[in-house]
This record gives C-alpha cells, structure tokens and sequence, in this order.
C-alpha cells in the first residue's frame, strides 16, 4: 500500500516533469520570472552578509586612541601603557611615540615640508588601546582612561562602525520585506500559471471526476506542477546568483588590492542554496495549493 | 439495484424536467429509457451518478439513498458505477490503455493488476491489441467501445449509458447494445436511455421505460416486450 502511494506521487512528479518539457519555451519564461523573482532577495542577502564579514574584519575599529598631554616624557607615557595593559578589561596596548607618529604623518600626509616649517613636534605620544571585550561596554573603560592625569584625549573609535552596523540591519530588515514580497509575487505567478493550467485540462479534469476521481487525485498533479516550477526557480536563483557573484568577483579583489586587503566576495554557501530551492520549491506548492483550492471546485461534470 | 421514489427535479431556470418519478430496477436487470428528446432522460441519469440532486423525492442506488451521500463521498461513490457517455469523453492525449486505465488508477490498483484488467475489458469491446492507439485514430464506433471499456473495467454491478449510440450507424449501435446485452449476462445491472426505437426492437426480451414530459408513461416488463 504504501509503495503504492509513492509510486503514484512518483508518477506525479514524473507527469509533472514531463508536461514541462512538453512547452520548452513557456516553461522556460515562467521559470525566469520565478528565478529573478528569487535571485532579488536572494542576491541582496548574499550582498548584506558580505558586508557583515566585511564590517566584521574590522574587529580593530573597537580600539581606541588614547591622546597623552604634549608634555609628557617618553618614560612616562611607557609607564602608563604598561599599568593600563595590566587592567583585566584590556587586551593589549601599543605605544605610538610622537616621533614614530611623526614620522608616519610625514610618509602618508604629504605636509612633510609642513611640518619642517614648525621645527618641533606637535604630535603627542599616543597609546591604541584595544578592550579585552569589544563588543560590550567600553564607555567604563574610556571613563577610567580619561581620569589619568596625563591623558588630555580618549578618542572611541566605535561609532562609525556601530553605525555601519546599523545599516547593515536596516538594510537586513529591508532585505526581509523585499523576500517577502517577492515570496509572495512568486506565489502569484506560480498560482497564475497552475490556473492557465487547469483550465487547459478543464476536460480532463471533468472526465476524471466522472469516474470517480477524488479532489486530492486530481489536485495532486498540478501541486507537483507547482512544485517543479518553484524548484526550477530556485535552481535558476541559485545560479543567477553565483553567476553574478562570478561577475562581480574580479572588481571586488581588485578594488579590495586597492585597499590593502585581501578581502573576496562570500559565494552562495551550502545552506543558503538548499533554502532557495527548498524555499522556491515551497512557495511553488504553495501557489497551486492556492490555485487549485479556488479553482478545481468551480469544475464539476454536467 | 436502482429505485426512484416521487423523484422531482427542478432546474434552476425554472424547467421541470422530472415530475414525480417512481420505478425499480432489480439487481441484473437490463432496462431501456426512452422517450423523445427533452423527456427527462438525462437528467433521470445524472441523478443516478449524482451529477444533479433530486428537488423532491429519493433516488436510491445500491441501496445506498443518494441525499445521504456528501460532496466529499462522490468519488467514491461514482467509483462503483460505470457511466457511458454520447460524447464518449475520452482524453485525447492519453492512449486507449491510459483512458481505460483511469479508473483503475483511481482506484489505486497496482500496475499489474491495472495492465490485466484494462486488456480484459479491451478484449470485451474487441479492441485488444489497440492500447497503445491515440483515440483521435479509432472511428467513431471504436471511440464508443473504449469509452463503454472504461465504464466496465473496474467491475462495477451498476453501468448507466446516455445515449450510447447516439453518434453510431446502425449495425455498430447493434454492436454495442449486444455488448451492454453480454454485460447484462453476466449479471451487471444496465440501464441505457435511447431514443432509437428501431434499435430497442432489435435487442427484445428486455424492459422499457418510457419517459414524457418528466414521467414514467409507460413501464414495459421484459415479458410484455416479447410479446
């Protein structure tokens, strides 16, 4: 009984497949739509988990700069980066003396001549402070910095990257809505299509109800119609957007050389790809559940 | 095997096409319906395969009062009566065996028992060796013969047939009633509107009900036919 009731649902998918291969190029428009309909949304969220990995290699952007006074000896400013090393809520502490700081400015700002002009060393010393949690609070760390005499400056280096974090959730959110909408726009084609559809067979399906066809015999067909349309979909997704991804790799790595890093674009991971088949799939059984609720009733035998 | 009891129906335009029906069919009987056209002989079969509900009365088939049968129990209750159409209403993009074969799938027999009996019932309408046939290529006759094949494959112990030679020359609608005859024989209960009065006198021996305006005006016994 129960291989029996596989061998049908097996013959269904079989059906299905076979009756879009019947209409190559139909089924191919239909299963474009469905595919960017997908790729959108799948594409952006591969977008905003890129700059996620992005905003999150830049774990240093949490240290933060600690001005000394001008007149503070290099011994001094030694002293202190070793006592602020020993608290437990820092990790690590790096002395920039103000000839070192100098030194860099003049290499990178080209004032060099400027800074000839002033004949002594505006810079103070700079201690990069980096907390041993930089994730949570570091506004009590920052406080208990400022208390010491010889700093005239805490500088959090965290704003614009909480920020930039900021948007990348509000553009998540946006990503979500813009999934949702285009979850349903597939539902609404799939729906169409497997409408079109039934009224094609509209004879058939009187027929079968004739000699006794329940609604789930003949509902079955067109949910697996549904079906193979939403997975074709997916499958089409999928490789939209590994072939953009494929497109846009080469500037991404050389535009990231330009930057001094080695960042390349996250592709379409395992997980990701079985959810857009999974999910195309889904929405594809979804839109003719739909379709055939509202329609295969309307066709009875006269 | 089939009964019909002060049976009324009532198209919503306002036609009466049934007024007050009353008769029995035994088990194994094989009847005629006839009448003119317009008579209510259709509408007395829908109402059997309970494509039409009775305005007033009871239509009771195998025993079973159709009121009492809801919309979700159709499919199965239709899965127990064979229905033969004018039209044949075969599917033309399916071959002879899968338009045969479809109420067996239904049914959900398995694949070999499938393959025996639709080439049983082919064999009945002389048919076999046409499974695999587009029914777009057999002529009108042979389309009939498939359709009756369908309605008799599963087995069942009722079969209704509206107007099955309706579309058939003379010599090919005496085949198909000698085959309803052969069905009949084996104790299947049959019961076929026709308005071919010529072809009901070919096949004797068997009752006649005729129909007029919505009632039974005439209840020939399969005696009083052979007389």
């Amino acid at each position: 009984m129960l291989t029996r009731y596989f061998a049908l649902h097996v013959q269904n998918l079989l059906g299905a497949v076979g009756r879009l291969t019947r209409q190559p190029f139909a089924t191919l428009l239909t299963v474009l739509v469905i595919a960017i309909a997908l790729a959108l949304p799948g594409g952006l969220r591969v977008l905003v988990s890129n700059a996620e990995a992005l905003s999150g290699s830049w774990e240093s952007a949490a240290d933060f700069s600690v001005y000394l006074e001008t007149t503070v000896t290099e011994e001094r400013a030694r002293a202190l980066a070793a006592k602020i090393e020993s608290r437990e809520d820092v990790a690590a502490v790096v002395l920039i003396t103000s000839s070192q700081a100098l030194e860099e400015f003049r290499q990178h700002s080209g004032f060099g001549a400027a800074l000839d002009a002033l004949g002594e060393n505006p810079l103070p010393h700079t201690l990069v402070v980096r907390p041993a949690d930089a994730t949570g609070e570091v506004e009590a760390l920052a406080a208990a910095l400022r208390e010491e005499e010889d700093v005239a400056l805490v500088q959090l280096d965290t704003e614009w990257v909480a920020r930039l974090r900021g948007i990348l959730s509000l553009a998540g959110r946006l990503v979500d809505i813009a999934s949702a909408l285009l979850g349903l726009a597939v539902v609404v084609v799939i729906g169409n299509t497997i409408r079109l559809e039934i009224q094609n067979r509209r004879d058939e399906i009187e027929v079968t109800k004739l000699v006794g066809g329940s609604d789930g015999f003949i509902r079955r067909p067109f949910l697996y119609l549904g079906l193979c349309y939403g997975l074709c979909g997916g499958i089409g997704a999928a490789l939209l957007i590994t072939g953009t991804l494929a497109l846009l790799g080469g500037p991404v790595r050389a535009l990231a050389a330009l930057y001094g890093s080695d960042y390349a674009l996250v592709g379409l991971g395992g997980v990701e790809a079985a959810a857009l088949l999974g999910g195309g799939a889904f929405l594809g059984w979804a839109g003719a559940g739909l379709a055939t609720a509202r329609h295969l009733r309307a066709i009875e035998p006269k | 095997m089939i009964r019909f009891e002060g049976v009324f129906k009532r198209y919503p335009n306002g036609r009466e096409a049934l007024s007050g029906v009353s008769f029995a069919l035994e088990q194994g009987e094989l009847a005629f319906l006839t009448g003119p056209s317009g008579a209510g002989k259709s509408t007395l079969l829908k109402l059997i395969a309970l494509i039409e509900r009775p305005t007033r009365g009871t239509v009771l088939v195998r025993n079973l009062n159709t009121a009492r049968v809801p919309r979700r129990k159709i499919p199965a209750f239709r899965q127990r009566l064979g229905i033969v159409f004018q039209d044949h209403k075969l599917l033309h993009d399916r071959t002879v065996f899968d338009n045969v074969a479809l109420p067996l799938v239904i049914a959900g027999f398995s694949h070999r028992d499938i393959g025996r009996r639709v080439r049983a019932a082919l064999d009945q309408v002389g048919l076999l060796g046409r499974e695999q046939h587009a029914p777009i290529t057999l002529s009108t006759g042979e389309q009939q013969r498939v359709g009756i094949a369908r309605a008799i494959v599963a087995r069942p112990e009722v079969v209704i047939a509206d107007e099955p030679t309706g579309n058939l020359d003379p010599e090919l609608s005496l085949e198909v009633m000698q085959l309803f005859v052969r069905f009949n024989e084996v104790g299947v209960t049959v019961l076929i509107a026709t308005h071919d009065h010529e072809l009901i006198g070919q096949v004797p021996h068997h009752r006649r009900l005729i129909l007029a305006d919505g009632q039974i005006m005439a209840d020939r016994a399969a005696a009083a036919a052979l007389a």
